[in-house]
């Protein structure tokens, strides 16, 4: 069992332009509370620019961004405290919206360091060949897959296929996806909603699903929805939640937060 | 004063060493070597010491012998000295080591010639000459270890059809000066692939033109270099496309680490008038581990015909990426690992395209021993959140 206990975060990126106030940077995330439980999977919704994946890679750790007020913890120990690689191995993981490339590093070498870092040993070369591929199999991805370099060349939907293999391989308690669902045509998207069921049917992972439609939805049935918009949490409910938005879209809540 | 010389595409050269006054550092060709710490070989240190051995493995078939300059086929590839050094080089070498492939030969196993230096207070003068006979195939591996102060010049000559993989690897000891001049002429669809890899010596200055006896010839120039602090490595290439349907392909890469870690990349293409439909491409890549280092690049095309198939370049210089290494880690990788990786990644396909299996676990090995003195030493005095240089 692990709890993500997300409250009252304050976040800033570091501008790449004049913000104007002097001070170089930019509030986007303005008190974000937020509870994440071990069995639940949680949708956050939101349209572009309202800080959904801000709140993400604070939550991962990405240096660009500055905590300037609250708290994050799993399991009562301070996120916020921990280098990168040690939320990884506490058990976070976020599949990325723009995964990144890394160029002469091959796939199946990736694989292989990061299972071995979180575990704490190497994986035994049999099975651990043997899930790889599986993995990548179920994922509809080739077995010349493993030989490529990490993110380099693939397409958009490889590159989120391949988000959800690493996923699946390093097996963590809580996953974070951002927009995993995006430029996704309908057959890939089936794909990765399968690879994150399989996921959520293992016991005691929490799923927080951040998207910027409510099509993954149909496929993923989120235990809870929250509405996300200009930095906050702006509504909160169950799976009723995503049906009222696909009707209605963002704009009621877009215009509540300009007020 | 000196030669006249209108672009330093189109030197003009000379065995006369009265035609090759002594530097001053201002001149084009030396403004980035620091000439202070050339034990004058560029000026009048005497270039006869003998405290060095080389050591032949080749296999039958090839002739490997010194030959006394005078009776030698030294110039075959045309070379004709265009800076001092090498002139002096030509006029104060002895011998020329000499490594002749029959044509039509297939080698089994690549020629390993190791010259090891015993000290840098005597500057010596060295010269090889490699022919490569018509529809011949050949690897010759060239490794440099040890102290010394050596000055040399290569010819590599490809007849029709010929194919030589000729790799030149400095793993100087730290106090090794060595000024290399070397000139390949590429017969006609014969090819040449050029490696050097440095990573040991003070300073290491590479000069190499590349040209064609035919239509069809092939050049690829591969360069794989770690400069440590203090440490000068210069490499200045030029091609020089004068026959159609050519082609060249230049990928030098390198990293920097420690104070006053220091590299040159002097990339010069020319196509002349009559090299039609040659395609040619050259990049270098630089990736800066600690600051205090400085990587200069400068890639140069000059075109005399508008009738070619392509022709580019690329350069760029820049540090750890941010995004790569949060990438990294954010999969439980260490930063020290997610380092390693990045920069195994950065040569990876270098080496690869080296493939010379007998030297690819050796270059991946000090790869790893260099960035065992800084990157993987202590990653976080380097700041994990250093501002990062991303350039494309
Ligand atoms: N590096 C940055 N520099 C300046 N502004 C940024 C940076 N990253 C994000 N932002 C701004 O923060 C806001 C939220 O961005 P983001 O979290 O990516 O939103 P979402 O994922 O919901 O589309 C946007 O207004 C965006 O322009
Ligand atoms: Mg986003």
């Amino acid at each position: 069992m692990s709890t993500l206990e997300i409250k009252d975060l304050h976040v800033t990126v570091d501008a790449e332009k004049d913000t104007g106030d002097g001070t170089g940077h930019k509030e986007i995330l303005k008190g974000v509370t937020l509870t994440v439980k071990s069995g639940e999977t949680h949708a956050i919704m939101g349209p572009n620019g309202s800080g959904k994946s801000t709140l993400a890679y604070s939550v991962a750790g990405h240096p660009k961004y500055t905590i300037t007020g609250g708290s994050v913890t799993l399991d009562g120990n301070d996120v916020l405290a921990m280098t990168v690689d040690e939320r990884a191995r506490a058990g976070l993981f976020l599949a990325m919206q723009y995964p990144v490339e890394v160029p002469g590093v091959s796939v199946s070498n990736f694989l292989r360091t990061a299972k071995t870092a979180i575990d704490g040993e190497a994986p035994k070369l049999r099975t651990w060949v043997k899930d790889v591929n599986a993995t990548l199999d179920a994922l509809n991805l080739d077995a010349t897959f493993g030989q490529r370099s990490v993110n380099e060349g693939f397409s958009g939907g490889e590159k989120k296929r391949h988000e959800i293999a690493q996923m699946e391989l390093l097996d963590p308690g809580m996953a974070i996806l951002d927009e995993t669902d995006s430029g996704l045509d309908i057959d890939a998207l089936k794909i990765v909603s399968e690879g994150v069921n399989r996921f959520r049917a293992k016991e005691d992972k929490a799923v927080l699903l951040i998207t910027h439609y409510t099509r993954i939805l149909r496929y993923i049935q989120p235990d809870f929805v929250h509405v996300f918009v200009n930095g906050r949490i702006a509504d909160e409910g169950g799976p009723e939640l995503a049906e009222e938005l696909e009707a209605s879209g963002y704009d009621k809540y877009v215009k509540a937060a300009a007020v | 004063m000196g030669l006249d010389v209108s672009s330093h595409l189109h030197p003009v050269g000379s065995f006369d060493l009265a035609d090759h006054p002594v530097p001053n550092g201002r001149e084009e060709v030396w403004r980035f070597t620091p000439l202070k710490r050339l034990r004058g070989l560029h000026d009048e240190a005497v270039l006869t010491g003998t405290d060095f051995d080389v050591k032949v493995e080749a296999p039958e078939g090839v002739v490997a012998h010194s030959v006394p300059s005078a009776g030698s086929e030294r110039g075959a590839s045309g070379f004709v000295p265009t800076d001092r050094v090498s002139a002096r080089v030509w006029q104060s070498a002895a011998d020329v080591f000499t490594v002749e492939v029959p044509a039509e030969a297939e080698l089994s196993d690549p020629v390993f010639v190791t010259f090891t230096g015993h000290g840098t207070a005597e500057a010596v003068a060295g010269q090889l000459l490699v022919k490569v006979g018509a529809h011949a195939t050949a690897t010759l591996v060239l490794r440099f270890q040890g102290s010394a102060t050596f000055a040399d010049n290569v010819e590599i000559v490809l007849g029709d059809g010929a194919r030589l993989t000729y790799v030149t690897l400095q793993d100087w000891a730290d106090d090794a000066v060595h000024h290399s001049t070397q000139h390949a002429l590429v017969g006609r669809d014969a090819s040449l692939k050029h490696v050097a890899v440095t990573f040991g010596g003070d300073v290491v200055r590479h000069d190499v033109t590349a040209t064609y006896a035919g239509p069809g010839g092939d050049i690829e120039m591969l360069g794989l270099y770690f400069a440590d602090a203090g440490q000068h490595i210069e490499h200045r290439l030029f091609v020089d496309h004068n026959a159609p349907k050519t082609r060249s392909h230049v990928t030098y890469k390198g990293a920097l680490q420690g104070q006053g870690a220091h590299t040159v990349w002097i990339g010069n293409v020319l196509i002349r008038k009559e090299a039609e439909g040659i395609e040619t491409y050259e990049e270098n890549r630089n990736l800066v581990l600690t600051d205090g280092c400085q990587a200069d690049s400068v890639p140069n095309l000059e075109i005399e015909t508008g009738e070619i198939e392509g022709a580019g370049h690329a350069s760029a210089t820049g540090r750890f990426d941010d995004e790569q290494l949060f990438y990294l880690r954010s999969r439980g990788i260490e930063e020290k690992e997610a380092r390693r990786l990045v920069v195994h990644g950065f040569f990876n396909d270098l080496i690869r395209r080296i493939a010379v299996p007998e030297l690819e676990e050796q270059l991946a090995a000090t790869v790893e021993a260099e960035l065992s003195k800084n990157v993987l030493r202590d990653a976080s005095s380097l700041g994990s959140s250093a501002t990062m240089v991303k350039e494309d």
